[in-house]
């Protein structure tokens, strides 16, 4: 599976994205199991609403935090994602 | 209870809720004590809505809904609305006995995150003799609509001798079901499936082919359905690591309100679990006896002491070294350093014998009356 990078991204409608008071970070829920996010992870998450595509989550970004050049991390984040069943293109 | 500071005591994350010990099934190899008839107790709704509060309040975020047959209890759908409020991930740990499409939607409806259905073989012949009611063709109906509802689907297998020779069969079931998740457990053997070991207990070679077939099955189903091999500790050469620490993760709530370390723990002697009726979830956690037990590496006896992988399996499962060697302090006799790991052997040779046998004994099925005799 690899991204497609012409359509938008949604994250996955079986799994939840919730922020942890205890834990103080964001962590993804599914089915008996958990994986806790670092911040830019969860940025990134954040942004797959089925709208946006990998350009645009990282424009976005890069505006947000005022800085360029993330196009690549990212891009290797949400491949992982995507192997992962986190999130996914119709 | 030497050895441990209270400031490295981290909080549960996961919360294991057994509402009832009632359950329409009778499968020989169930998890629940085998003395389940004596406990027939169960808290009420306001118990279990606080116990959810308290447990979340401390960090706890996935919520196991099991039993016996949690849908026998009334009060779900109002349980898991609450665990929803809270923010828990919920699973529903059902046998799918009972389980109506209304009640698929009304549990959806109150925030319910998943359900698990457990199917006994990929028959129905080997399904119905195993969970002792004929429940093989509705089993199958409510996974397909518990898909049909947008839940996550996750089919448990539990995997012993009379149905490992299914395991094509049952990978191919998984598939056509549509299941996001297939989690094959491969048989503990604590409570009734230690009572009935000889019959359950498979082959090593019967494993090794099991696993290849479950392997070469993931790879062409990867990217569609997740595959969860829960590995068969009498063949491995080291402990699990159990519970992933004594005290560390994992709280079990009994039907009674007894807390439990973990959900064979009550078998353990002279623990004295607390009862959720006396204390606060975070009195239990942070300062009982049972929780404390075997927090950390002091309670530990040589080889386990002096070993270089204690911090990975933390000496393997308490419940098991009490039950084959009857030191609960012992080294899980699974592990080949222990000085005991013949009992393993021993166990693994009877059960072939068993196996080869030609009139083997009946299985013993879990049902009140059985518990009480064998209590």
């Amino acid at each position: 599976m690899i991204l497609n990078t012409d359509l938008p991204i949604q994250f996955s409608r079986t799994h939840r994205l919730q922020w942890e008071e205890a834990q103080q970070k964001n962590v993804i829920l599914y089915p008996e199991g958990m994986v806790e996010l670092n911040e830019s992870s969860a940025e990134i998450l954040k942004l797959c609403d089925g709208s946006r595509t990998l350009a645009q989550i990282v424009s976005e970004l890069e505006e947000k935090f005022a800085t360029q050049g993330l196009h690549n991390d990212i891009n290797a984040f949400l491949e992982v994602a995507l192997q992962n069943g986190w999130i996914h293109q119709n | 209870m030497a050895g441990y500071t209270k400031t490295n005591i981290t909080p549960p994350r996961w919360l294991l809720a057994e509402l009832t010990y009632a359950c329409p099934l009778q499968c020989p190899y169930c998890s629940n004590p085998i003395d389940y008839a004596k406990h027939s107790s169960e808290i009420g709704t306001e118990d279990w809505k606080r116990v959810l509060t308290q447990a979340r309040k401390m960090g706890a975020v996935q919520l196991g809904f099991s039993g016996g047959e949690p849908l026998t209890r009334k009060d779900l759908p109002e349980l898991v609305k609450h665990a929803r409020d809270l923010g828990y991930y919920s699973n529903l740990i059902t046998s799918g006995y009972g389980l109506t499409e209304d009640k698929i939607i009304e549990l959806k409806e109150a925030g319910l995150d998943h359900i698990q259905v457990s199917i006994q073989a990929s028959s129905q012949e080997l399904n119905d003799h195993i969970a002792g009611t004929a429940s093989f063709e509705h089993k199958k109906q409510v996974a397909h609509l518990v898909k049909k509802h947008g839940y996550p689907m996750v089919l448990c297998v539990v995997i012993h001798r009379e149905n490992i020779h299914q395991m094509p069969d049952i990978l191919k079931m998984a598939e056509a079901l549509g299941a996001d998740y297939l989690e094959l457990a491969n048989t503990q053997y604590y409570g009734w499936a230690h009572a009935n070991r000889d019959l359950l207990l498979p082959t090593k070679e019967q494993f090794a082919e099991a696993e290849k077939i479950a392997q070469e099955f993931k790879e062409t189903v990867a990217g569609k359905m997740k595959i969860y091999y829960v590995v068969p500790d009498f063949h491995e050469d080291r402990p699990k690591a159990c519970m992933n620490g004594w005290g560390t993760t994992f709280l079990t709530i009994a039907p009674d309100g007894v807390a439990l370390p973990c959900h064979s723990a009550r078998e353990l002697p002279n623990l004295e679990c607390p009862n959720v009726n006396d204390y606060s979830i975070e009195e239990i956690w942070t300062d009982s006896k049972a929780f404390n037990f075997f927090r950390g590496f002091e309670w530990m006896t040589e080889p386990c002491r002096s070993c270089d992988e204690k911090e990975k399996d933390f000496g393997g499962c308490r419940c098991q070294a009490y039950l084959l060697t009857g030191n609960m302090f012992a080294t899980d006799p699974v592990c080949s350093k222990s000085p005991n790991r013949h009992v393993i052997d021993e166990a693994i040779a009877s059960a072939r014998t068993a196996a080869l046998s030609d009139n083997e004994k009946p299985l013993i099925f879990r049902n009140s009356k059985n518990s009480k005799l064998l209590s």
